[in-house]
């Protein structure tokens, strides 16, 4: 939910970038890609700006991308209502054509954008004047990190294990 | 072979235990004492009454979680004992809070850190807020008090690489430093503190007090949210509480609900928590939720030449007050420094940047040194704090305005860090800030600090440590509880945890908690039986 203070914070741009939101969001969605899972939260929109986004957020390639659309899906659910409406926002707003073209500034789907769209995307939102799209940055950040560092198969190129001397005698 | 979980035998030995997921029908209990939320007020104070005799009926809004569901495992550990996730956030995103939601509270999760509250502090209470009560020599025996019950003692074990960098760096600059005790007892120096305590080494609450009040015949009722308190019709006095019961996934509703009589209600909901019942109770008055703080945290990263191994070891062992006490109580914010567990999805969700120079960081994690500077508000004139606000739907935020006073010690206290890891022998240094980049040399380091733009979102704050708004005050019309936390207005309510503090503590608040809790158990408890 956008407050008051927000509002007055973000300024004058900020106030059209949100009307913006309101009056864009909803029609006009990119086609949707076929998706074999079922999320709770996710949509099959949203679940290809994750997939899209991933690899450029994480900086590496073959992640095991359903994997870590799940594991966003799973760390959504356990949010507050209130905060799961902000990111149902968050990812509508980038759904939207509209939403995509003039406040991401990626010009064709996200299934076609290239890495370089991508990381400009996110470097223009992580350094953005306007609070709301730093934390729309944020937002984006810790999800997928939390999706891909939560999951054991992230941790070898890490060097990280659990210790070992406790795990054999855990339940 | 596998571990002992003596929680879960207490339970299945026929502790009076509810669960609110499972209850198919409304509920409607009386008890002597009702006290919401187990952390280290409701804890402390639940096994003090319990002894006595009372008839004590805690509640929890988390699970019911002992050590069998403590599987070392970030992913599975965040969801189930934290508030949202261990995501929760100031209203504007700027401050990550960490803080616990299962039985035991935040002592279920913490880091062990075991500080009494500084004199300083106390003093300033006295002189500042007239709680003259809680001065050093009064306090002593609960802190005594505290220490003895919870196995409060020096550590003997060598701290961990990652916490020797920071007495390494302190040397090297003469800076005053120590170690720190902690809560524990038989504790394998695993590090693993902050998903619960596999092994029942830290003396949390799930594993001390609340068993202690269970074996003399509490209940408690996890799995239930109270949503407001129930005054009498003189408006004088509370008749108990209600609330919702969630389901099995700990968020969602049951569609059952839960009513309590009792004839003493303690709130120790924790400093979000407990204003948020107050506000919904529509007994704020002016003060309620007002001069919260937080010990704003602000991180320094530093690539090491030997192997830290940051994830292994007693999380937290040496700190350094040296910057709380070289100037003014009121002046600019001093900070206290540590160093933080460092495991992989805290580390990926809180690292700054993204993209391959961010994953090839991640992939040092062995050689890793994380330093944490706590910065002290509350003090200064123009460290007032947050404000816990509801939402819409009755969910508590907390409103933390971050402004020029607090910059400066984010500055400082960068500075500060990234000049003790280099002096601790670090290859590079990185702040944790949007554009700040790794650095091989403090000269270089000292530059770009000075030239980060300070701004929420740009620098990477976090907070553990959630504390006031619901202070304590020598008068009536200053405050909204007595400095044993019994409200000002309401003659059968008492509060009782980190919320009462007028301001933030200068220290890892769990100790000052104890003691003001037992203390204030204590003059419940003769209240009560008299």
């Amino acid at each position: 939910m956008i407050t008051r203070r927000q509002l007055i914070k973000t300024g004058m741009a900020g106030s059209v970038v949100l009307l913006a939101a309101g009056f864009l969001a909803a029609p006009q969605p990119d086609l949707p890609t076929a998706s074999q899972d079922h999320h709770v939260f996710l949509q099959a929109g949203d679940e290809q700006i994750i997939r899209s986004l991933a690899p450029v957020m994480l900086g590496m390639a073959g992640l095991p991308l359903p994997d870590i659309v799940r594991g966003v899906d799973v760390a959504i659910r356990n949010l507050l209502p209130a905060v799961q409406q902000e990111l149902r926002q968050l990812f509508d707003l980038l759904g939207n054509r509209w939403g995509r073209r003039w406040l991401a500034g990626v010009h064709g789907p996200w299934v076609q954008a290239t890495p370089d769209d991508l990381a400009a995307f996110l470097r223009r939102w992580q350094q953005s004047p306007l609070l709301l799209l730093r934390s729309g940055y944020q937002a984006l950040h810790a999800l997928i990190n939390a999706a891909w560092f939560g999951n054991p198969a992230s941790w070898a190129a890490l060097g990280y294990q659990q210790p070992q001397q406790v795990m054999g005698l855990l339940p | 072979m596998s571990l002992p979980d003596p929680v879960a035998e207490g339970v299945a030995s026929g502790w009076r235990v509810l669960d609110g997921a499972a209850q198919t029908q409304d509920l409607q209990l009386t008890c002597d004492v009702l006290i919401i939320g187990t952390g280290a007020g409701g804890g402390m104070t639940a096994e003090v009454l319990a002894q006595a005799g009372l008839d004590v009926l805690m509640v929890e809004e988390g699970a019911l979680r002992t050590s069998r569901d403590f599987r070392l495992l970030e992913a599975k550990a965040y969801p189930e004992l934290y508030q949202e996730s261990a995501s929760r956030k100031t209203a504007d995103k700027a401050i990550n809070i960490l803080q616990g939601r299962t039985v035991g509270g935040s002592t279920t999760v913490n880091w062990t850190s075991a500080f009494r509250t500084p004199p300083d502090t106390l003093n300033w209470w006295g002189e500042r807020y007239g709680l003259k009560g809680l001065n050093p020599p009064a306090m002593a025996p609960w802190f005594d008090m505290a220490e003895a019950r919870l196995g409060i003692a020096d550590w003997q074990t060598d701290p961990n690489p990652n916490n020797s960098v920071l007495e390494r760096g302190c040397q090297a600059l003469g800076l005053k430093h120590g170690r720190i005790r902690r809560n524990v007892r038989g504790c394998w120096n695993l590090g693993y503190c902050g998903m619960g305590c596999a092994t029942n080494a830290k003396q949390s609450m799930l594993v001390t007090t609340i068993p202690g009040a269970l074996q003399h015949k509490a209940g408690l009722l996890s799995r239930a949210r109270v949503e407001r308190l129930l005054p009498a019709a003189d408006g004088k006095s509370l008749l108990g509480a209600e609330g919702r019961l969630l389901a099995a996934d700990g968020h969602s509703l049951n569609g059952r609900q839960f009513s309590i009589k009792a004839r003493h209600v303690v709130l120790a909901a924790g400093a979000i928590g407990s204003p948020a019942i107050l506000l919904r109770s529509e007994l704020g008055g002016g003060q309620v939720g007002k001069r919260t703080f937080l010990h704003p945290v602000v991180i320094s990263g530093a690539v090491m030449p030997q192997r830290i191994e940051p994830y292994n070891g007693a999380p937290q062992t040496v700190y350094s007050d040296h910057f709380m006490h070289t100037q003014p109580l009121d002046g600019p914010l001093g900070y206290k420094l540590e160093v933080p567990p460092v495991h992989p999805l805290l580390m990926g969700v809180t690292l700054s940047g993204f993209g391959q120079e961010t994953t090839s960081l991640m992939q040092q994690l062995p050689h890793l040194n994380v330093m944490l500077a706590l910065l002290r508000d509350g003090f200064h004139p123009d460290s007032q704090g947050g404000q816990v606000r509801l939402r819409k739907d009755g969910s508590p935020e907390l409103d933390y305005p971050l402004n020029d006073v607090l910059w400066d010690g984010v500055r400082r206290s960068w500075l500060t860090m990234a000049e003790l890891q280099f002096a601790a022998g670090a290859r590079q240094v990185l702040v944790l800030h949007e554009q700040a980049s790794l650095q091989s040399s403090w000269q270089a380091t000292r530059e770009q600090i000075m030239q980060l733009p300070l701004k929420p979102l740009l620098a990477r704050v976090v907070s553990a440590h959630v504390m006031g708004g619901v202070a304590m005050s020598s008068q009536p019309e200053q405050g909204v509880v007595d400095e044993y936390g019994r409200h000002w207005q309401l003659r059968n309510l008492s509060v009782i945890d980190g919320s009462v503090f007028p301001t933030s503590i200068g220290a890892n608040p769990q100790l000052s908690i104890y003691a003001f809790a037992l203390r204030a158990a204590h003059q419940l408890r003769d209240a009560l039986k008299a």
